[in-house]
């Protein structure tokens, strides 16, 4: 028996929800692989959706970058660098699948709601009912510079212009209620009233009207992602989201966000069950839990090379530290506490509020355990979360997702693209035979997968 | 048989075809269809079937309008469509040989954002894809997004100074768009990804290049996020029915789209184009002249006429547009269309009137046709629209700059 029968005694037993996310930057690949394949063909993203939908996943996740990362002002090169555009891959993966949800990052500060909104209108028509949009925000000046909106968002307000840009969108998204489209050939009716679309927001950041020119699609709306952990973020998604991709993939951080994000869903008047908790997660799976250890570590020090250690400790220390040795000890000089200058492009850095405060930590950390430098980077940026037989992860997946740690998990393979193959074939069939997980689709939209209810067909009267 | 070279020939996609009524045909696919992928899908197959260089998409941000200078009320005609980015992405996995090139407009969106997107759709078509830059200058589309005024000009002065005053500054901005998503698709060299495990290096930074864009209505710096895409350099098309526009086209466009009504008028349209694009410094650079013809087609002409009449009673009105209206046989539209390719043009976008029976004729009997004058290939010579097209695969800007350097 496992270990979570104990915790979860008595519950109804939840069934599992699982993501494939592309592999892409931030060391989350092991590109050097020979068996790794390219990040920009179409076929990469062909297989690994195909083999997330034989494996009958939830949806396929990209994320979405729009600057080439910097650091010590140059591009950032010991990373896989560059991606193809998220719209446009996901309607194409659309052609080459029947069921699998197709959800993107799209940023709400380099884009209008007018825009994004009919591109997910369109996605969710082409992939009849299949599409989601994970809302993040951004407002540096350094991203900026590829755009007309440029970096003119002050930081405070990102959240509150990200809320009324999905606030818009949704707007844009009820414009039309369905029904609309009449095309009666015999009268030469086509629509059913002189002017669905209608809209008009008007608020702080926006000050847009006229006619949406997308009848409403089959979801009436993507499903909505949010992945931001501050305050804000949660309580964005509490009010707003269908689902949250979390950094807490372990039982009882798992255990304390999950509590806290539903919690604060009581007062919107939402039911829990209504946002799904999905952790992003990593798998290193071998024949036996030993082999998978050894296979993990390895997997490690593939990913973190000495020079991307230093290039690491870089990003905390806001120094330039080439001259240190990854083998050896961590610098004995602070991190400079002025604006952060030497990584940019990089969300992760933002991430570290207290530089000198987590540069003691590691110090100490590295003294008690005796790590070098690369040894140490490689401890503390560890990924990893699920690591054994198949038979050990799957119960580690389901034991998480039955104590209410999560809901289940956006799985990142570090092979592109066939590394999630094995955890298709060999993980995928154990937690079917536990009855936690869909054996065949029995939905056909990502509402139906993900448990969400429909949205009424006329979700805000005109 | 003649010795000339063949005309390229491609179609235009657009609702249930571009005759107003077109919906209402019996054979016409449903209303909810129309926002269909289903539907796209085997208009695109359709038309590879017929070994057509490519298809375009309409697209536009307004719901559409009789009335250029806003929203109109009517309820008989499609109304509501898709992004036609998307739609191409939708139907490239499912498609070999065709060209693709959807229309995005220039005015309101970021070049950033189109730059990739049409690498992508490179990249998903294996290098097939293409793009129609439009200006965006209807009434009311300049509120969907709030950023700024437009002032609409009226259609029916758009030759006269004040309407090209008008319009002008937006096919500048359009020029200079352009500009940015072809140094974009530049900013990566070809070699750029170069995994070497030695060094640690994913990339060689020496061959990423900052695009440095400064103008008045964006600076852009660069580089892009996506690499360069198959082609290289994705054809961009431009529809053009004026001086302003010409300049545009032949300064930014790969092939340029024009509208005469008869033989006589090909000339001196090809002749502006011309001097524009050596105006542009651009003599050497190959730009194809496509004429655009509305075509409602049967085999025997008399059906077509008949045809084209029940439209134009369904819909209150006879048919009007900007392009010439051909009702007839597709070899009667053969002879047309070889007597105006003799007149100077390299080929052709058809705008079917009414989708599917003129698609149809286009590809099942206008194709032979013109296949038996030996005016068009007989299977496709190339895998990528650049190929179809004739164009070489091109050099990178930047890469050439460090080679002469």
């Amino acid at each position: 028996m496992t270990s979570g029968s104990s915790i979860t005694e008595g519950k109804p037993i939840k069934q599992v929800h699982l993501a494939a996310h592309f592999p892409g930057v931030n060391n989350t690949t092991v590109w050097s692989d020979p068996r790794s394949g390219s990040h920009i063909e179409f076929d990469s993203f062909r297989r690994f959706a195909q083999t997330a939908e034989r494996a009958k996943f939830d949806f396929l996740f990209l994320a979405e970058g729009l600057r080439l990362r910097e650091q010590n002002g140059l591009i950032y090169d010991l990373d896989v660098v560059g991606r193809p555009d998220t719209f446009t891959v996901l309607a194409a993966l659309a052609a080459v699948t029947e069921r699998l949800g197709l959800a993107g990052t799209i940023n709400s500060t380099f884009n209008e709601p007018y825009e994004v909104a009919r591109q997910f209108a369109t996605l969710d028509h082409l992939s009849a009912g299949r599409a989601a949009w994970n809302v993040v925000t951004s407002w540096d000046a350094f991203t900026g510079e590829n755009f007309r909106r440029a970096g003119y968002l002050p930081q405070d307000q990102r959240y509150e212009r990200a809320r009324s840009f999905l606030h818009a969108a949704q707007t844009l998204f009820d414009s039309w209620h369905g029904g609309e489209i009449l095309g009666d050939k015999e009268s030469g009716t086509f629509l059913a009233e002189p002017q669905p679309g209608t809209f008009s927001v008007h608020d702080a950041f926006f000050d847009i009207e006229g006619r949406f020119n997308v009848p409403r699609s089959p979801q009436g709306r993507p499903v909505i992602f949010q992945a931001g952990d501050s305050n804000e973020g949660r309580e964005f998604a509490a009010a707003e989201a269908d689902a949250i991709f979390s950094r807490y993939g372990t039982l009882e951080a798992g255990q304390a966000f999950y509590q806290d994000v539903k919690g604060r869903m009581v007062k919107y008047g939402r039911d829990g069950d209504q946002l799904k908790v999905l952790p992003a997660a990593t798998f290193v799976l071998a024949d036996t839990d030993e082999e998978a250890r050894e296979l993990a570590h390895q997997v490690r020090r593939q990913q973190v090379s000495g020079q991307t250690a230093i290039r690491m400790l870089e990003q905390v220390w806001n120094r330039e530290l080439s001259g240190y040795d990854p083998d050896g000890p961590l610098p004995e000089i602070d991190p400079d506490p002025g604006e952060h200058t030497v990584a940019r492009g990089r969300a992760s850095v933002r991430m570290v509020r207290d530089p000198l405060a987590t540069a003691n930590e590691w110090r100490e950390l590295a003294a008690a355990k005796g790590y070098s430098i690369r040894e140490l980077i490689i401890s503390v940026t560890g990924r990893q979360n699920f690591i054994g037989s198949a038979r050990t992860i799957a119960e580690s997946i389901d034991e998480l997702v039955q104590a209410d740690a999560a809901d289940g998990f956006i799985l990142v393979p570090y092979i592109t693209p066939d590394g999630l193959g094995e955890f298709a074939d060999k993980v995928v069939p154990l937690l079917q035979e536990k009855g936690v997980f869909r054996t065949e689709y029995t939905g056909v939209t990502l509402r139906d997968h993900l448990g969400l209810r429909p949205l009424p067909a006329e979700a805000v009267p005109a | 048989m003649t010795a000339r070279s063949p005309i390229h020939l491609a179609v235009a996609l657009d609702g249930a075809g571009w005759h107003p009524a077109a919906w209402r045909e019996p054979d016409a696919a449903s209303g909810v269809e129309l926002f269909g992928a289903r539907y796209w899908l085997d208009q695109v197959i359709r038309a590879e079937a017929g070994l057509l260089d490519f298809v375009t998409v309409e697209d536009a941000f307004p719901v559409q309008s009789e009335d250029f200078t806003g929203s109109d009320t009517r309820t008989d005609r499609v109304r509501g469509r898709l992004d036609a980015s998307l739609i191409a992405a939708r139907v490239a996995p499912l498609t070999r040989h065709i060209g693709l090139v959807p229309t995005i407009t220039t005015t309101h969106t970021e070049p950033f954002h189109v730059s990739k997107t049409i690498a992508t759709l490179d990249y998903a078509s294996t290098g097939r894809a293409g793009w129609r830059a439009q200006v965006g200058l209807r009434g009311g589309e300049a509120p969907l997004f709030g950023r700024r005024e437009i002032l609409t000009p009226r259609l029916e002065e758009l030759n006269g100074p004040e309407a090209q005053a008008l319009i002008a500054p937006h096919f500048d901005e359009a020029a200079d768009h352009v500009e940015v998503v072809r140094r974009l698709w530049d900013s990566w060299e070809d070699d750029a990804e170069i995994r070497d495990a030695a060094t640690g290096r994913f990339v060689d930074r020496e061959k990423l290049h900052y695009i440095d864009f400064e103008g008045p209505h964006f600076n852009v710096r660069g580089p892009s996020i996506t690499p360069r895409p198959p082609q290289g350099q994705p054809p961009v098309v431009a529809l053009a029915h004026a001086s302003k526009p010409y300049e545009f086209a032949a300064r930014s466009a790969d092939v340029v789209l024009v509208t005469p009504h008869e033989a006589g008028h090909i000339a001196p349209i090809v002749g502006e184009i011309r001097a524009a694009q050596s105006n542009a410094g651009r003599a050497d650079e190959p730009l194809l002249i496509f004429g655009e013809l509305v075509v409602f087609l049967d085999v025997d002409p008399a059906q077509a006429f008949a045809r084209k009449e029940r439209l134009d009673e369904a819909a209150g009105e006879q048919y009007r547009s900007d392009a010439s209206i051909f009702v007839g046989s597709p070899a009667e539209l053969a002879e047309l269309l070889e007597l105006w390719a003799d007149s100077g043009l390299d080929g052709f976008r058809l705008r079917p009137g009414a989708v599917p029976a003129d698609l149809d004729a286009v590809t099942s009997h206008l194709v032979p046709e013109l296949q038996r004058r030996g005016l068009f290939r007989q299977q496709y010579e190339a895998d990528t629209l650049r190929g179809l097209l004739g164009f070489e695969r091109p050099a990178n800007r930047y890469a050439a700059v460090v080679a002469a350097a």
